[in-house]
């Protein structure tokens, strides 16, 4: 088969339904919006930082949003104020996302986009630092304490949803490290099912203590800076960002030029709730199938942005699979030693680094790994290189085993 | 408008012990009494596992796995959607510990505390890698659930499994975010009628325009208000009465589920 041809699609149902990426915004230690974030990327910028974050007094590294400390979210919306919303807040003012989804809302109304979003632990700061403020002699939690605004999962996307002013169906995919990978497969779903003609998707997951101590108990983050694929890569640096994408229906006669969501894959390991397979089988299986909606073949992709969290366990099994699939023919990175493991909302920062690789024509590397692991086979780049990407897959894989591979690529 | 074909059903709920068990009552035809929610071990899960998890997770997979055996589908081949509004009991337990001086987080609490758990649970029990996702919508995750389920199945031409349950939280959480009673409820929906159909669903989501389906008994609901997952009971009463019927669900904002219910033999 010719490189890059379409062929028929093999069964029913398989065939993702391309969508256009017609506006996005991202905010992360790397900076606000696409250009902070690509400069970052092109001058080989970490953001990781010693951690320094509330009262944790843990040896690691992370990736902090500066400010959000003293910003507050809209008054209106002010009962929904915590640092996750904060921080959503300030993904959606970038780049004037907010008046391109006012724009589409005018174009389709606003019954017509669904608001599909992304997070792990969501507001759950808030409660962390309520427990500490517990009435001693009742065990109850201060009165100012809001739950349903902040700790619960859906918070995120009701935020979301209020600020834009939409009223499609709304909700949180909460799959821990793929969530925000997940979300552009219920948007292709719901657009395809002819529930919605527009979707913002998107993630966003902020630091808290619940997953610093958490990674820390299961002896999953590193003291340093994260180094993936490296042979002494010792675990993860958590940080924290948002990152939303309009994305539409495509319509061939303006899409030119513009990315495109091609394909989704989606699977599940069935192995264990906090190792991936050792061989990757889940993973491989989400990559298959993201190609197979695509219908591309391996041979297709330019780049892969891989999950590539720098634990032992991870970057193994993702090098098998991406090996087996991919060989050593295709150029690999993981972008965590910039950004730090954004766990919900590292599916939608992969994505957007993506669309950045393929619109500025370089493939990003990776920042703090010195000595690639010699047990590891697949074609990973530690130096950035300026090529063009006409497609690009990307790989988020979450805890209990949820796999996420998206295929993105320009469009004409 | 989404036509999808209702192939199982699995249900554990406050008097309501299993879908056989329950359709009378449902019916109408016996009446409701109210009494704890018989939480069982899955029997997919491995006995070290079943020790591992906590109640919601054992939650959503018994109802789980009746719906997919009344349905006659192999487990292993099901894709499946999980929808919770949250409730899981590992969060006050690391929030506690977090407010202590030594910060000890338990590693089993903490990966047992990410909202895809069950679905986790689930993969390692019925060895499944099919596609599943885990969902939240606060109050109305039922929707969210039932919305995108019928999607899936519609556009990627299979049968898909619903699964949605709520647990109570231990206090103090619970105050703040009260759930009545321990309550799961699972679907399986298929594309097209099968051998095995007993109902269509014609699912359409629209704009707010009357109040909710009312269970009428009283207890039926006062279940139906306690859990998220259980606003579900006008649906499955449709079910079980066989009858043609228009459900309207509670979807978020200014919206709503009109589900139209017709028997199919």
């Amino acid at each position: 088969m010719r490189r890059g041809r379409r062929h028929p699609s093999r069964r029913p149902g398989t065939r993702l339904q391309p969508l256009v990426i017609s506006h996005f915004s991202i905010v992360n230690c790397l900076g606000s919006g696409p250009q902070a974030v690509f400069h970052a990327l092109r001058e080989r910028r970490s953001g990781l930082t010693p951690c320094d974050f509330e009262s944790v007094t843990l040896d690691t590294w992370i990736g902090r949003v500066a400010g959000l400390e003293e910003a507050r979210v809209r008054p209106d919306l002010i009962a929904y104020d915590c640092r996750n919303n904060r921080l959503a807040q300030l993904g959606l003012e970038q780049g004037g996302f907010d008046d391109a989804v006012a724009t589409a809302r005018e174009k389709y109304g606003a019954g017509r986009i669904g608001v599909f979003m992304g997070t792990s632990t969501s507001g759950v700061l808030d409660t962390e630092l309520a427990y500490r403020r517990r009435d001693p002699r009742t065990g109850a939690l201060p009165v100012d304490f809001r739950y349903a605004e902040t700790q619960n999962t859906f918070s995120l996307a009701d935020f979301t949803q209020r600020y834009l002013g939409l009223e499609g169906p709304a909700f949180v995919v909460s799959s821990a490290c793929s969530s925000s990978a997940k979300v552009f497969g219920n948007a292709a779903r719901m657009i395809a099912a002819g529930i919605c003609d527009a979707a913002v998707v998107g993630g966003v997951d902020s630091l808290c203590l619940t997953t610093l101590y958490g990674f820390h108990s299961l002896g999953l983050i590193s003291s340093g800076p994260c180094r993936p694929y490296d042979a002494a890569r010792d675990g993860i640096s958590i940080g924290e960002g948002a990152g939303f994408a309009l994305v539409e229906k495509a319509t061939q006669a303006r899409d030119t030029g513009r990315i495109m969501l091609l394909g989704v894959g989606e699977s599940s390991d069935a192995y264990h709730m906090s190792t991936p397979h050792p061989e990757g089988v889940g993973a491989k299986l989400a990559m298959q199938r993201a190609l197979l909606s695509a219908e591309l073949e391996p041979a297709d992709i330019d780049y892969i942005n891989l999950h590539g969290t720098s634990t032992k366990t991870n970057d193994a099994s993702e090098d098998r699979a991406v090996f087996d699939l991919f060989g050593h023919g295709t150029p690999c990175s993981s972008t965590k030693g910039w950004t730090g493991h954004l766990l919900g909302a590292a599916g939608i920062t992969e994505v957007i680094i993506c669309m950045l690789a393929i619109e500025h024509g370089m493939r990003p590397g990776s920042v703090h790994t010195e000595n690639i692991d010699p047990a590891l086979k697949c074609d990973y780049r530690i130096e950035n290189s300026e090529a063009r990407v006409r497609r690009a897959l990307t790989n988020s894989f979450g805890f209990g085993g949820s796999n996420c591979s998206l295929v993105l690529g320009a469009a004409g | 408008m989404i036509r999808i074909f209702v192939e199982g059903v699995g249900l554990l709920g406050p008097g309501l012990s299993g879908w056989r068990a329950s359709r009378p009552v449902l019916a109408g035809g016996e009446s409701y009494r109210d009494a704890p929610t018989v939480v069982v071990a899955s029997e997919l899960l491995p006995p070290a596992e079943r020790r591992r998890t906590s109640v919601s997770v054992k939650l959503a997979l018994t109802v789980g796995h009746e719906a997919i055996v009344n349905a006659e589908r192999d487990v292993a081949g099901m894709a499946t959607v999980f929808t919770s509004s949250c409730g899981d009991e590992n969060v006050h337990y690391i929030c506690e510990a977090l407010a202590s001086p030594e910060r000890e987080v338990s590693p089993t609490r903490f990966h047992n505390s990410v909202h895809n758990a069950a679905a986790g649970y689930w993969g390692i029990a019925t060895r499944s890698q099919e596609a599943s996702t885990s969902l939240c919508a606060y109050d109305a995750s039922f929707a969210a659930g039932l919305l995108e389920a019928a999607a899936q199945a519609t556009v990627n031409r299979k049968p898909v499994a619903l699964i949605a349950y709520d647990q109570p939280y231990p206090e103090p959480l619970n105050t703040v975010r009260p759930i009545s009673a321990p309550f799961g409820v699972a679907l399986v929906v298929a594309p097209e009628s099968t051998s095995r159909t007993f109902a269509v669903l014609d699912v359409t989501f629209e704009r707010e325009m009357e109040t909710p389906t009312r269970m009428p008994d009283f207890g039926l609901e006062a279940a139906r208000i306690g859990a998220p997952a259980a606003r579900s009971l006008p649906l499955l009463a449709a079910l079980a009465r066989g009858a043609r019927e228009n459900i309207v669900i509670e979807c978020g904002l200014r919206t709503q589920l009109r589900i139209a219910v017709a028997p199919c033999q």
